[in-house]
């Protein structure tokens, strides 16, 4: 096996172990009944899942409109269309992502589709941005050899534009998954459950076994998935 | 309509959250950047500690917010103080990233003539190194600042303070215009920031 084979599988497996390490500690020496109550199996994989169904659906939505719509935006005839949305999302990555929450749950109310919602409109921005960004980085000459040698506009897109702009449209999806992971502790604000619901919980009843369960596996969900996108990006750029 | 007949109502509180808001954020940006920018330098001239502090600083950055907060929480109670050390946390990487490629970036030939006139190593850092950096430096100044802008919403919820008081208890109120108000204004400050800063990295580029 290769030596970043070795890395790779390591950190999954030291990151999975931690995290079922703490899980097992919690619920078998819980500090009190309500912690006991609170951090039952049942809980603990209800929020996890929650997490992971609301990571998961908004983070394949966005992948499946940013990567599209970037790609779109950095045709030659969408060129200035794709500048001005630049700006549109540059804005909009600076808006707080509590902040995107907030206003969406007074515009559609409650529960977990308008926090999946939210949050897929806010992960678009990073990966939609760094397509666009990455395809119009590729000089024009690249292009121009590639058209001289007879290749079509399809061709040149899937072999030539994609692959080299594959590092900055990874870096892209990186962030958005951070950020991701990071927005959906708080949809627990506006109902819509996960870990952030043990972080909540635990804080307005004061049990810090609580607390750090919520968040040491939220922190490791993002750590984990952070990770496996560093590592298929490294294997992106060797290529 | 509602909103503005809000923000006018509450004037006098949205201007005290606004103020609140802004304190918490110079006092930990201020803070983060005297110690980012210290480790920055640090790990350019102690090149073996770069990696393993550039990673520490990326793992904490991956931390959720709310879940950071959480965790610091039994250490430093409930208040100002861990949301502040929750900001540092968070805003370290982007500038001691960013001071240490700004640093490493420069040419060595520049570094060698400054020696050669006979300037010493903490004058090189003051005169060449630092100032040649500034740029990079003031670009992970930003985006440390932005961040902490959406944080320190959040970190209302642990008491710190700011316009995260008007949406946590918009929500519990189901209080549409507070939550509103108290959006609305998060952002003004993080775009205001942004642009701000992002002047201010380009004014000092162009003198050079």
């Amino acid at each position: 096996m290769k030596k970043e084979n070795i890395k790779l599988l390591a950190v999954t497996v030291a990151i999975f172990v931690t995290g079922l390490v703490m899980v097992y500690y919690v619920m078998e020496n819980p500090t009190d009944s309500m912690v006991e109550r609170m951090l039952s199996r049942e809980n603990i994989w209800r929020a996890f899942r929650e997490h992971l169904v609301i990571v998961g659906v908004s983070m394949a939505g966005a992948l499946a409109v940013g990567i599209p719509g970037g790609i779109l935006l950095s045709r030659p005839r969408f060129y200035y269309i794709g500048k001005v949305f630049e700006n549109i999302v540059n804005i909009g990555q600076t808006v707080p992502s509590l902040a995107i929450l907030a206003l969406f749950y007074t515009i559609l109310g409650l529960g977990f589709n308008t926090a999946v919602f939210a949050i897929w409109l806010y992960s678009i921005l990073p990966i939609l941005r760094n397509t666009f960004a990455g395809i119009t980085s590729i000089s024009d000459e690249v292009i121009e050899s590639a058209r001289g040698m007879g290749m079509t506009g399809r061709r040149i897109l899937t072999r030539i534009e994609l692959p080299l702009a594959a590092p900055i449209i990874t870096a892209g999806i990186r962030t958005a998954i951070v950020i991701n992971v990071g927005t959906a502790t708080l949809a627990t604000f506006i109902g819509a459950g996960g870990l952030g619901d043990l972080i909540v919980t635990g804080l307005s009843i004061r049990r810090n076994m609580i607390i750090i369960t919520g968040a040491g596996l939220s922190a490791l969900l993002a750590i984990l998935l952070d990770f496996w996108i560093g590592q298929i990006k490294l294997r992106l750029v060797k290529w | 309509m509602e909103v503005i007949g809000y923000m006018i109502h509450r004037s006098e509180m949205v201007q005290r959250l606004f103020l609140e808001h802004l304190w918490l954020i110079v006092v930990s940006v201020g803070i983060a950047i005297l110690v980012g920018v210290f480790l920055g330098v640090l790990i350019s001239y102690f090149k073996f500690l770069a990696s393993p502090v550039l990673t520490i600083c990326q793992v904490l950055m991956t931390v959720p917010s709310i879940a950071m907060l959480g965790l610091l929480l039994p250490f430093f109670g409930i208040g100002f103080q861990t949301g502040v050390i929750a900001l540092i946390l968070y805003s370290l990487l982007p500038i001691v990233r960013n001071t240490y490629s700004g640093i490493a970036e420069i040419d060595q030939a520049i570094i060698e003539s400054a020696r050669g006139m006979g300037m010493k190593d903490y004058r090189i850092l003051f005169r060449v190194k630092l100032p040649l950096a500034f740029p990079v430096i003031m670009a992970g100044i930003r985006t440390a600042t932005v961040m902490v802008v959406g944080i320190g919403a959040i970190a209302a919820y642990v008491g710190a303070g700011g316009l995260g008081e008007l949406i946590f208890n918009g929500i519990s109120r189901t209080n549409p215009p507070m939550i509103i108000t108290g959006a609305i204004f998060v952002s003004i400050i993080a775009v205001a920031f942004d642009l701000l800063l992002g002047w201010a990295e380009r004014a000092k580029t162009i003198k050079y």
